[in-house]
């Protein structure tokens, strides 16, 4: 809770955040190493910020939805407290192993300023230069820079005081003279360096914004195009059926999905291809997704497996919808396509669709895969594809699986 | 879905319609017709809470996006008061989180806004019979957040994980599968169909199951 980066840490791999904490409070043992790094990522570590797609973003905004910051109450309580009391240990443990008596001395100094630091280096740690300004305009805040200056010059006399007792000599002098730049480079240089990454995300931000211009361009362009066509057609129901889906889709990916491009993944491609029949052939094609993989010459094959399955469904099945579940899940890649179409006895397949089939059959199992045809005349169709996955499926685990889900940010 | 199996005549229904788009109340007025009883329209979170404690509706069809907080934030306020009220939740937003961030504040079931009238009369008698109402999308997440499950070995408590039949079912209903056409595949019943997915219903909302948990706060559900 002091600056967040055990909780940051924490995020970013993965383990409870006590953990971290106390690995801090552990690693402080050695040369106050703990300390160092803590300090280190404090100043180095830029602040995770959350990106969610447009459409969340902005229902947030507006409240429409709840946002991430607001839950965080009790849980948080709890967290300061442990934090404080981890403190408390680092410092004991500290006090303990340097020892009462020989260098307390010195340690005592060294609590000193490093308490010093703490004030000032706080004051830096700010998302913007506005904050920076507003907390330092306060007489709290002045209080707390001379507080901590204060703090760093006491330690530092008390310190020379007790290496040599005086001033005499040059020697010294320039010592205390490299000590004192050390120190206010020390004071100043957190300050710079969050400066400097200040203006890098107001730059960076600029150019998300004006990213984001253009694709809102882009999509009013695109609304007003069907809503030409839509009103040319207005005499023809399917085709303003499917100018509307398409443009439905289009809105959703850009405002709630995760823009992954469309050869990224079996699953966006299996979307893409859907989205392509659909507009081909104006049957509405949902596509359901649990677990994904990355593409490779299996895969591919699966997925053209799947694309002429859902051709199939939307060329002779006459249903109004198809519905097309994946799932990547342990050992295997399963693709169904199912239509409540006509269907077909699988026993007496016209010469065509059986030509079809061998070729879907013969595809999958070049590459190990099944292929299970289940269908009756009246009771539509149902495809299912299955494709061993032989390699380690080590990029399950850690694989972001939600389908639509905006991503997390933890830098 | 399938023929509803309950028998309470849709049109003794109370409905309360929660969108803040006056153009989409109005639209969906007109699709449902005679066919419900809409006693009250609400375009933000407090309006929505004095109708439901206004009307004690049976079913209240909820934006998931609204005014205030949220759907959700409608749902922790009222919901536990009325046990007898059951949500349903509309959304035009396809997002993981604001689907399964209103299903585990309460609501019986999740529907997008390009329902036909049909399927929406259908989905709130279900919910109104104290069903479930799960689409192939839902179906989706819920697997997806329940994934990890597959690891039968595992000491848990049966809260925190959908037993094999559930999942079955899960996968069944993400296929695209009516339950009626689910009871058929499985050998089962439609009844028992509806049992199990009010149960995984429940597990989503009442599980801390590890998995889950960490599923929801990388989505910044809790």
């Amino acid at each position: 809770m002091l600056g967040g980066v055990a909780q940051g840490l924490a995020d970013h791999l993965g383990v409870p955040v006590l953990w971290v904490r106390l690995a801090f409070v552990v690693s402080t043992l050695f040369q106050l190493a703990g300390v160092l790094a803590y300090v280190a990522f404090w100043v180095f570590v830029p602040l995770g910020s959350a990106a969610e797609s447009p459409g969340l973003a902005s229902a947030t905004r507006r409240g429409l939805r709840r946002g991430s910051d607001e839950d965080a109450g009790p849980q948080s309580n709890r967290s300061t407290l442990q934090t404080a009391a981890l403190v408390v240990l680092g410092v004991g443990v500290v006090w303990i192993v340097v020892g009462s008596d020989t260098v307390s001395t010195l340690v005592f100094p060294a609590v000193l300023a490093i308490a010093g630091f703490a004030l000032i280096w706080r004051q830096a740690d700010d998302r913007s230069l506005e904050r920076w300004v507003r907390v330092t305009s306060g007489w709290q805040a002045a209080l707390r820079i001379a507080a901590g200056t204060l703090l760093v010059l006491i330690a530092y006399a008390v310190f020379v005081a007790q290496l040599g007792g005086g001033l005499q000599s040059a020697a010294q002098l320039l010592a205390a003279l490299v000590v004192a730049v050390a120190g206010a480079l020390l004071l100043l240089g957190p300050w710079v360096v969050r400066l400097v990454s200040d203006l890098a995300a107001e730059r960076r931000e600029r150019v998300r914004s004006q990213e984001r211009a253009d694709v809102a361009a882009h999509l009013h362009d695109s609304v007003l195009q069907t809503l030409a066509l839509l009103q040319k057609n207005a005499h023809d129901p399917a085709t303003v059926a499917t100018l509307a889906r398409r443009q439905e889709r289009e809105l959703r990916d850009w405002l709630y999905g995760d823009r992954t491009p469309d050869d990224a993944t079996l699953r966006s491609g299996l979307a893409a291809d859907a989205a392509e029949i659909e507009t081909t052939y104006r049957v509405p094609i949902e596509v359901v997704g649990v677990g994904d993989t990355d593409p490779d010459p299996d895969v591919d094959a699966l997925r053209a497996a799947a694309r002429e399955a859902m051709t199939n469904a939307a060329k002779h099945s006459g249903a109004d919808r198809i519905d097309v579940y994946v799932e990547v899940a342990g050992a295997a890649a399963e693709v169904f396509v199912r239509d409540r179409g006509v269907g077909f006895d699988p026993e007496q397949v016209p010469e065509d669709r059986l030509g079809i089939r061998r070729s879907l059959v013969e595809r999958m199992k070049r590459h190990r895969g099944t292929v299970d045809v289940r269908s009756a005349p009246g009771e539509g169709t149902e495809v299912r594809l299955v494709l061993p996955l032989v390699r380690e499926p080590s990029s399950d685990g850690g694989r972001d699986t939600a389908p639509q889900g905006a991503e997390g940010g933890d830098a | 879905m399938s023929t509803p199996t309950n028998a309470a005549s849709p049109r003794d229904l109370a409905v309360v319609l929660v969108d803040d788009h006056a153009m989409f109340r109005t639209g969906v007025r007109a699709e449902l017709g005679s066919t419900v009883r809409i006693v009250a329209e609400a375009g933000d979170v407090d309006e929505a809470i004095r109708a439901v404690e206004a009307y004690r509706p049976d079913v209240v069809l909820l934006d998931v996006h609204l005014p205030g907080g949220g759907g959700a934030e409608v749902l922790r306020r009222v919901a536990t008061r009325y046990p007898d009220t059951k949500f349903l939740a509309l959304s035009v937003s396809d997002a993981a989180e604001d689907v399964i961030g209103v299903i585990r504040a309460g609501a019986r079931g999740y529907v997008t806004k390009n329902i036909t009238g049909d399927e929406l009369v259908d989905a709130i008698r279900r919910v109104a019979g104290g069903d479930a109402v799960f689409s192939p999308r839902l179906a989706g997440f819920v697997l997806d957040a329940f994934a990890g499950t597959i690891e039968v070995a595992q000491v848990d408590s049966d809260l925190d994980r959908l037993t094999e039949r559930e999942r079955e079912v899960m996968r069944l209903i993400a296929r695209g599968y009516a339950y009626k056409e689910v009871a058929k595949a499985l050998f089962i019943s439609v009844k028992t169909v509806e049992t199990h997915v009010s149960s995984v219903l429940r597990k989503l909302q009442l599980s801390s199951r590890h998995e889950l948990t960490r599923w929801a706060s990388d989505r910044r559900l809790i």
